[in-house]
């Protein structure tokens, strides 16, 4: 084939993706902000999006609070400046490790569960079945789990802030000796709230991002298990890939002056 | 192609069609499998499709239910066009349905009353309390006792599936059912419990009946007219009585179920 050829096919293709995409998410939107809504669905969905992801949202940001202690105490040490420690930790979990770790790891749990749940409602007829059944399936299936990203994200990277800084706590004091309370200090010192805000701003992008893609990719499955497998795989890769693509996008826009 | 207008037929039948098609078509890419599809099903009538494998009858059900466009031809049910119609208005004309999915399709994250009584809570018919007394009244219709109406589909067999599929199917009181192959997956026993009950239950209900199904004895028991599919085309339709003298070679071959003759099955795709 003609190399310019398939370069054509494949940016065609790519627009062709981008637009279904789009429209895809005005509908979820649309659906999202107009009646009937399901109440019933969306707390479960807060439930199993929110409260199910806690364990291992808490565990990375533990664990990243803690290396970025260590990490940067071997940095800083070099010229004297450790007293910077508690100041590098709060802003980089507030401001990026939280939501964007957060993000990730919920990405492949959440996103892939979706698309695999949607898969495979898809595959075996129910969304078909939700049609014949007066019930419109992106009300009823990608609206509410929208919205339950949408706000649970926010909360979700919260609770990672808390942890995320309490793990660099746990190192500075116990392992590389730092007072406390001094360290406590410098870390309510140097924290803002712009810090935080934009932090649960991109967390709340991050989670339409995933479960978007989550739906997406389950909603436009086709051809039994193994094209479940494959809209899961998408799901997961691509909603991490835009993850880290808007993160740069959104600190451009808050920090860049 | 899909802009093509077709000319509507101009004299109108003297009792109006419940479901009437014509000439509706539907590609997938370059493959046909609609080839311009004339039909009607009257009021209370139960229609079977017949046809091989990939002969486009779900196509057709689907275009029916709108969950596939067709690329031309025209669609009515009670003479109301319902190609191009607005989202609101084909819910409201999918008030009217009620379908048995192939698989079922029952939804596994709700029990089994959920799952019968799904249509009169999404159209807000009754509250909780009452949908499940509903439910359980459904699932009595079809043989099943109400022990089940709190299980979740997993727990239940593939002839059980078919009946709750089959209750949700009535349970709001349609006027049109559909069938997608309702015995197909059942043993011979299992196959004639439901195609007595899709005969008695639409009976019950008043409802018409469209059936699709590659199940002869199926067909011969649930239909009052059976029409033959066959490359996109319906090529012979007549009262049920009439199947085995239809004086049509390619019916005969498939009513038989001989390799041999006039239809060629494609081995490779």
């Amino acid at each position: 084939m003609n190399p310019l050829q398939a370069i054509g096919r494949v940016f065609l293709k790519f627009l062709a993706t981008t637009g279904r995409l789009v429209t895809f998410m005005a509908s979820g939107i649309s659906h999202a902000v107009r009646p009937p809504f399901y109440p019933r669905i969306i707390f479960r969905q807060m439930i199993d999006i929110g409260y199910y992801s806690l364990p291992v949202v808490g565990l990375t940001a533990v664990f990243a609070g803690m290396v970025l202690a260590l990490q940067s105490y071997t940095g800083f040490s070099r010229f004297s400046a450790e007293g910077a420690i508690a100041n590098v930790v709060v802003l980089s979990i507030t401001r990026e490790l939280g939501p964007v770790l957060a993000g990730l790891m919920v990405a492949g749990r959440i996103g892939a569960s979706l698309a695999a749940e949607i898969g495979t409602m898809r595959v075996t007829e129910q969304i078909d079945a939700l049609t014949t059944l007066s019930t419109n399936p992106m009300k009823y299936l990608v609206a509410p789990r929208l919205v339950a990203g949408i706000a649970m994200f926010p909360l979700l990277v919260l609770v990672a802030d808390i942890i995320g800084v309490f793990g660099g706590y746990l190192v500075a004091v116990y392992k590389l000796g730092f007072n406390p309370a001094n360290y406590l200090q410098n870390t309510w010192d140097f924290l803002t709230a712009e810090d935080v805000n934009s932090g649960l701003v991109k967390a709340a992008v991050f989670g339409f991002i995933v479960t978007l893609m989550g739906c997406y990719h389950g909603y436009n499955s086709k051809g039994g298990a193994q094209g479940v497998g494959r809209a899961t795989t998408n799901a997961v890769v691509s909603a991490s890939i835009l993850i880290l693509c808007s993160d740069y996008i959104l600190t451009e826009m808050f920090f860049a002056k | 192609m899909s802009d093509q207008i077709q000319a509507q037929p101009k004299t109108q039948p003297k009792t109006q069609a419940k479901i009437q098609l014509r000439d509706v078509a539907k590609s997938f890419g370059r493959k046909v499998v609609l080839d311009g599809i004339d039909l009607d099903v009257g009021v209370g009538e139960s229609v079977v499709i017949i046809g091989g494998s990939g002969t486009g009858k779900s196509v057709m059900l689907k275009s029916i239910l709108g969950i596939l466009t067709p690329d031309r031809g025209s669609i009515k049910v009670d003479g109301q066009e319902v190609i191009g119609m607005s989202t609101a208005d084909r819910e409201e004309v999918n008030h009217q349905f009620g379908m048995l999915f192939q698989g079922a399709a029952l939804f596994d994250s709700l029990p089994v009353w959920e799952n019968v009584s799904f249509g009169l809570l999404a159209e807000k018919r009754c509250d909780r309390g009452e949908a499940k007394e509903i439910a359980i009244q459904k699932l009595a219709q079809v043989g099943m006792n109400a022990d089940v109406a709190d299980l979740m589909p997993a727990e239940l067999s593939g002839g059980m599936q078919k009946r709750v599929g089959l209750a949700r199917a009535i349970a709001s009181d349609p006027k049109i059912i559909f069938f997608d192959e309702p015995t197909t997956g059942l043993d011979p026993i299992m196959a004639d419990v439901i195609n007595d009950l899709i005969v008695k239950v639409t009976r019950e209900v008043g409802a018409t009946a469209l059936s699709i199904t590659h199940d002869m004895a199926s067909a011969r028991k649930i239909a009052n007219r059976i029409a033959m599919l066959y490359e996109g085309k319906i090529i012979w339709q007549g009262p049920v009585e009439d199947i085995d003298n239809s004086g049509n070679v390619h019916v005969d071959q498939f009513i038989h179920g001989r390799a041999e003759g006039p239809i060629q099955m494609a081995v490779r795709a």
